[in-house]
């Protein structure tokens, strides 16, 4: 089977048994990476463009090394070797990329809105691997699958994300992802990083972790950037970590079998103590390994198989 | 040479005339409203206006032009034919220009051009502070004596209060008014669109109403303060027209215009990240695009004008972030402002006189009403007519419009400056 879809942009346009099945594939491929040859030939012939404008450790090497273990061709571009740096327009990358005959374009840029610019403006598949504020969603599909590997559904859950709401384009993914496939999803923050009308999208709204923590089934604490501090909308680490930050105390109002996610990179000892971060409900580093199978699927439902062939 | 416009329905609010008439215009000016039939004339051209309204030509009090500095997006040559084919006679030309409208031999520039253009009169507005700089007064006098008509630093807003109030002082020894574009620039931070549902979902920073209106609260103490006549551009939040309102009500010497697309369009036009509704102040709410509606009614609001704001796809073919904001209006504010008649927020009386006769006042020219021994400035609107906006059709240089493909009613068909028909659409197209 085939995702009829030319692009991955938002989790909006999946529907609950879009997401399913991108989660079962993903479950399958899960097991490629345990192999001791790592590697199947799945998107042999096929090439994938690895186009990051923003700094990314963790998604850009694990796109990459998804499009290797799938026999893929896979090239990676960085704002700063790539022509943007002389002064090209991005949607000028883009269709000097598209010239080349790429199969999948996977991007991250600053800009909220521009893999949907990009997509509107090239035939190859485009995978939106972070654009400023607005979605990330293969971030959110690795995190639901986290979640429905630990909980054994998706359902009924009620799920936690504290943080900086508003700067987070992974909150954004995760609140409709979840909501979507029947859980709740309750945001906490300092009310200065809660974007008005996030219940719109979907999510319940309260300023104390320990209030949004009690019968939590997952706890998600988002990354607190220092640079926020300037913007006014917190005054301190110190402050932060006794009123925002994730606590034992928070956790203790938690259900017992919770469990502790976080999308990386994590500042110790500001949004979460390290203990809980190393402890034995964090499923952080679940949440990594998870992301290399998620990003596996997405690209073969996209391109593997036999929908370009049949164009041509 | 006399011309006769036949038949029309003629609507002035100048003398509160909304009747059947013929208007007579001879060597470039009225000569008298006629009903019944008018005396056949061989050197007459006849205009047969029926089924039409006729009305003072209309004026838009804010447009910005580019040039000099951005002939890439619109001369004045290209907006004034713009404005022709929207039904102006006479629009106003904001002074961020490069180099900035704040000095003689600029105002004379524009001028010049304007004259060679042969379209519609242009009004330059000259800026308030040197360089759009907001650090020291530009000269007004020296400005006034060149030909401007107001002083705005429109695209920059006077963050300082101290310049804001002796500006607003000084204009008084010209016979100037102030026309203020009210943005709290640390409040809009780097926001790029209405702060509110549709920006959280689009990931995009938000630019709250208070942006604007703590600036247009600002503004009216100010001119209650100086005493002088204060003009607040581009109205959008809800919160402004109810500031503005009780200004009024107190005595404050303000005047307000709003544009046609915050009565248009709300935030949900940016959805798919459409840089053609990108704009500042941004678009709003329903709630405050009928508080813009309510304001227009009641009278706190006194002018439509379009805040025409050429780009290129330079500026507006890129990432949501970085696109430059406005739209162009010229051609598209008549339609779209006849549809408040049609929804049966504004009579047509009220219509016209916020698209001339108002503005006329406002500004002090000699012009907005349709009085014997005036200069003929007329336009001839055809209320009913159907068509599909076309921007790639548009006089204007640029194509920076939301509302490319939409289905509208009403058309300048013509347009006439001191006699001379500087605009014809169809019937009375030549072609």
């Amino acid at each position: 089977m085939k995702s009829a879809k030319k692009d991955l942009l938002g989790i909006e346009e999946l529907s609950t048994d879009e997401i399913g099945f991108i989660l079962d594939t993903a479950d399958s491929m899960k097991e490629i990476s345990l192999r001791d040859i790592k590697k199947v030939p799945t998107l042999r012939g096929k090439t994938v463009v690895h186009f990051f404008h923003e700094p990314s450790t963790r998604t850009k090497t694990s796109f990459e090394i998804a499009a290797k273990r799938l026999s893929a061709d896979a090239v990676s571009i960085s704002a700063s070797t790539s022509s943007i740096v002389k002064g090209e327009t991005l949607i000028d990358t883009a269709r000097n990329l598209e010239a080349m005959n790429p199969d999948v374009v996977v991007i991250r840029h600053q800009a909220s809105g521009s893999a949907q610019m990009i997509a509107n403006r090239i035939r190859a598949s485009v995978i939106n691997a972070g654009d400023g504020m607005h979605a990330h969603p293969t971030q959110a599909l690795l995190d639901m699958m986290t979640v429905r590997e630990k909980k054994k559904t998706l359902s009924g859950l009620k799920i936690v994300i504290a943080g900086d709401i508003a700067h987070s384009r992974v909150a954004r993914s995760n609140i409709i992802g979840f909501t979507r496939m029947g859980s709740d999803v309750v945001v906490a923050g300092p009310p200065t990083m809660i974007p008005m009308d996030i219940e719109s999208v979907g999510a319940t709204v309260t300023y104390s972790i320990e209030d949004a923590a009690r019968k939590a089934d997952v706890i998600m604490i988002l990354r607190i950037q220092k640079e926020r501090m300037d913007d006014f909308l917190f005054p301190s680490n110190r402050e932060y970590a006794s009123f925002f930050g994730l606590t034992h105390k928070a956790v203790s109002k938690a259900r017992k079998n919770v469990v502790i996610m976080h999308p990386g990179p994590i500042n110790r000892g500001v949004e979460i103590p390290p203990e809980i971060a190393d402890g034995s409900r964090s499923v952080i580093l679940d949440q990594v390994e998870n992301g290399v199978a998620v990003r596996m699927a997405v690209l073969y439902l996209l391109i593997g198989g036999s929908r370009h062939a049949s164009d041509n | 040479m006399r011309l006769i416009i036949r038949g029309g329905r003629v609507i002035d609010p100048a003398s509160n005339t909304d009747a059947i008439k013929n208007v007579v215009i001879e060597n470039g000016r009225i000569v008298r409203l006629q009903s019944g039939a008018e005396t056949r004339n061989p050197d007459s051209e006849i205009i047969d206006a029926s089924g039409m309204w006729v009305v003072p030509g209309l004026i838009d009090m804010h447009t910005h032009l580019r040039e000099p500095g951005h002939e890439y997006k619109e001369t004045i040559a290209t907006g004034c034919a713009a404005a022709a084919a929207g039904g102006f006679t006479s629009i106003c030309c904001m002074p961020n220009t490069t180099p900035v409208n704040d000095n003689q031999s600029v105002t004379d520039y524009i001028l010049k051009k304007a004259r060679e253009a042969e379209h519609a009169r242009v009004y330059p507005v000259g800026a308030i502070s040197k360089g759009l700089q907001g650090r020291s007064l530009a000269e007004f006098g020296e400005l006034k004596e060149a030909g401007v008509v107001a002083v705005s630093d429109d695209g920059n807003p006077v963050m300082n209060s101290q310049l804001m109030r002796r500006a607003l002082e000084y204009t008084r020894a010209f016979d100037l008014f102030v026309i203020s574009h009210c943005e709290d620039l640390d409040l809009a931070g780097s926001g790029v669109m209405n702060e509110g549902t549709v920006a959280t979902r689009l990931g995009l920073r938000g630019i709250p109403n208070a942006v604007e209106s703590v600036m247009v609260s600002r503004d009216l103490m100010l001119a209650e303060l100086t005493g002088a006549k204060l003009h607040i551009a581009h109205v959008s939040a809800a919160d402004s027209v109810r500031c503005i309102r009780d200004a009024k009500k107190r005595g404050v010497l303000v005047t307000a215009e709003t544009a046609p697309h915050y009565f248009s369009l709300t935030e949900a036009a940016l959805l798919d990240y459409n840089t053609n509704a990108k704009m500042n102040p941004p678009l709003r709410t329903k709630k405050d695009v009928e508080a813009i509606c309510e304001g227009l009614r009641d009278g706190s609001i006194d002018a439509i004008a379009t805040d025409h704001a050429p780009h290129s796809i330079l500026e507006k073919d890129i990432e949501f972030d970085a696109a430059a904001n406005g739209i162009i209006g010229m051609e598209t504010s008549l339609p779209l402002s006849l549809k408040l008649v049609r929804n049966g927020i504004l009579d047509p009386m009220t219509l016209i006189a916020k698209m001339s006769t108002n503005p006329a006042r406002i500004i002090g020219l000699p012009a907005g009403q349709l009085k014997p021994g005036a200069s003929a400035d007329v336009t001839v609107i055809d209320p009913e007519v159907s068509f599909t906006v076309d921007a790639n059709s548009f006089k204007s240089k640029a194509r920076n419009c939301p509302f490319d493909g939409w289905n509208l009613q009403g058309k300048a068909a013509l347009t006439i400056v001191e006699g001379r028909i500087i605009h014809r659409s169809p019937p009375f197209d030549l072609g």
